[in-house]
């Protein structure tokens, strides 16, 4: 509980606002052509990693799949380092060579930032795994969505962590698509949180459009954690506003369910909450609007100003020879 | 110098870098109570302790995936496959995670990994059992791949890739790990470079590049050339990537003939890399066109008569050098 009261909630408010507003700009950015490549947006899900990063230490682990910009942020990347690697620029969070679906920030224990659906449940249980065998008390937080649980990948990966009691949490963040693909269209069981009992894990669902509750689930489990290494996982079921990337039109549900979501939306929520607690006013809430609006904008203008890496470095990234040469 | 098994350097090699380095850590299937499918970590468990020397369920995908994850944040993990056949089973993790991290992140994670175990066709084990797996990885940019025939070149090899930055792969030759070579005593170094080739036999009229389990081969053929009045030079490769283009083409140069004896499939095999790049550097050198002997591209038969047919053999490698030297 000593972590979450770090963290202040109008703080967190304002991060959720500034990757609402990252992406919203990554969108528009996308469409001017500045961006190439495949763009997944996380708009309508930020209550899931600010809730959860809320709940954690700057020094724990935090891996997840191609959805990455909100993960990033939350984790301490600017939105300049984020914004230039959209944009391929050296100046990007990871050089430009890795692109919207691969994020690295090492400073921020960032580690990606990984587009094979599932191939990085593994390299998550490989991070608590260094946890453990140096008898430190980090957490690992291992997002990924709910395709990702029909994968073999996953399944040995669960099975991995639970057998040698790993310090990690699973966070499916359930947003109900694989791509086009219904949960309901993709996966046998009614919850997926009921996979994880098939490994002995502990499970939970978590509301994904509750800040609050997100971050204190995410602070009881991680101290339990600490206190005796074991996995966790929590079903977080949310919803992504956009299509799956920016060329899916997303005409596989309805208008009305998207505006069953709208209504719920996260950072409406967390003000709405604020509000009524006295702890926010609509002028403060403008005001870290046009912040984060700000900010955004700013970074796409270093974005355009900064350069690419030259290709004549390019080998440099290919072997890595500890400063040999 | 002493005698020892290729299986028994293999053991010191791993057990010198876990004594060396606390953050080196071998897991794989039945590598610790077991002792070793093919006891090459036989007494590590012991030694070591179940921290470090860690039994796995069969789940290929998942422990690749573990030790890429751990070599991330600074571990040095040996994974160990019970053959490199079952490597396929995490050819995702060996070929899009571990060698691409460092470009993907901007150079920000490097993967100090090493993946080891026996490769190439046993004796009589079908074709799921039977991949020689050198030229699928050695073509994906990122990954090392070395090939060692003897005991001494599988012990320092392995120290050396145990001590590489680099995602690397000790391909151990199935077929060699009872075999015996003079290796340097334990308390002396040894390590063997990546990228160095060794000639293993000198020669003056034909050049036969070799490597793993048709290092034997060659020299078994050379032996028999020798009769015949052709003196043959073995090359043995020892790396498949990074490739020792200077000491195959130092040789071609001397022999003006070349025979490549690979493991592999011919379609894309180690052999017409190699062949490329002799005739695009020292075309001039060459007196006959290079010939490659490697497996038939067909699926391995169980059948010891017909896998016999398939495999590069002594017969097919001693037919190739006379038609090199035209003899």
């Amino acid at each position: 509980m000593q972590q979450m009261e770090q963290r202040d909630e109008v703080e967190m408010l304002s991060l959720m606002l500034l990757i609402r507003r990252f992406e919203e700009r990554a969108s528009q950015q996308y469409q001017a052509q500045k961006i190439g490549g495949f763009c997944h947006l996380y708009i309508g899900q930020e209550a899931v990693v600010v809730g959860a990063i809320a709940a954690v230490r700057p020094d724990d682990y935090v891996i997840t799949a191609y959805r990455d910009h909100g993960h990033a942020l939350a984790r301490g990347t600017s939105a300049n380092a984020c914004m230039a690697e959209l944009f391929g620029k050296e100046t990007g969070c990871s050089r430009g060579l890795g692109g919207s679906m691969h994020f690295f920030d090492k400073r921020h224990h960032m580690y990606g930032g990984h587009a094979i659906v599932a191939a990085h449940v593994p390299l998550g249980v490989g991070l608590a795994f260094a946890i453990k065998y140096r008898g430190e008390d980090r957490v690992t937080l291992c997002f990924f969505g709910d395709g990702a649980i029909n994968q073999g990948s996953f399944h040995e990966a669960l099975n991995l962590a639970a057998l040698y009691k790993l310090p990690i949490i699973f966070i499916c963040e359930n947003n109900l698509f694989a791509m086009g693909t219904s949960v309901t269209r993709s996966t046998s069981l009614k919850r997926i949180v009921d996979r994880a009992e098939g490994y002995d894990i502990p499970g939970e669902i978590v509301d994904g459009m509750n800040f609050r509750e997100v971050r204190d689930t995410v602070a009881e489990v991680a101290d339990s954690i600490r206190k005796e290494s074991h996995p966790a996982f929590l079903e977080v079921r949310t919803y992504r506003y956009r299509g799956h990337s920016m060329s899916d039109p997303a005409s596989y549900r309805t208008k009305e369910e998207l505006e069953k979501y709208r209504l719920d939306d996260p950072i409406i929520r967390l003000r709405a909450q604020l509000t009524r607690e006295g702890k926010l006013t609509n002028e403060q809430f403008d005001q870290l609007d046009k912040q984060a609006k700000q900010t955004v904008l700013d970074s796409v203008k270093f974005a355009e100003e900064s350069a690419q890496l030259p290709v004549e470095k390019l080998h440099d990234y290919v072997y890595f020879d500890g400063g040999k040469s | 110098m002493r005698e020892i098994t290729y299986r028994q350097a293999l053991n010191e090699a791993l057990a010198e870098e876990l004594e060396r380095d606390p953050n080196v850590f071998l897991m794989g299937e039945e590598v610790a109570e077991y002792q070793g499918a093919y006891k090459v970590s036989a007494g590590l468990l012991q030694r070591f302790g179940p921290r470090r020397i860690i039994d796995t369920p069969i789940s290929e995908n998942g422990f690749a995936g573990l030790g890429i994850g751990a070599a991330m944040v600074g571990l040095r993990p040996i994974i160990e496959f019970m053959t490199f056949s079952f490597s396929l089973v995490a050819f995702d993790q060996v070929v899009n995670n571990a060698p691409n991290m460092f470009m993907m992140s901007g150079g920000q994670f490097n993967i100090p990994i090493t993946f080891r175990g026996p490769n190439g066709p046993a004796h009589q084990l079908g074709a799921t059992h039977s991949h020689a797996t050198e030229n699928f990885y050695a073509s994906v940019p990122g990954l090392k791949v070395c090939t060692p025939a003897t005991p001494r070149d599988a012990k320092g090899l392995l120290k050396t890739a145990i001590r590489d930055d680099n995602p690397v792969l000790v391909l151990e030759a199935e077929l060699l790990y009872s075999s015996k070579g003079m290796v340097e005593p334990p308390d002396e170094e040894l390590l063997i470079p990546l990228g160095k080739a060794e000639v293993k036999r000198e020669g003056s009229d034909v050049t036969v590049v070799c490597y793993a389990q048709t290092v034997p081969i060659a020299l078994k053929v050379a032996a028999q050339l020798e009769e015949e009045d052709i003196s043959a030079e073995v090359v043995d490769l020892r790396s498949i990537k990074p490739l020792d283009e200077k000491t195959i083409f130092d040789s071609v140069a001397k022999t003006h003939r070349v025979v490549i004896v690979e493991q592999d499939h011919p379609y894309c095999g180690v052999g017409a890399e190699i062949c490329y790049r002799i005739q695009k550097d020292i075309f001039d050198e060459l007196d006959s066109p290079v010939l490659r002997v490697s497996q038939e591209d067909i699926p391995m038969p169980y059948n010891e008569h017909l896998e016999h047919a398939v495999l590069p053999n002594a017969e097919k490698l001693f037919d190739a050098v006379k038609k090199v030297c035209y003899a």
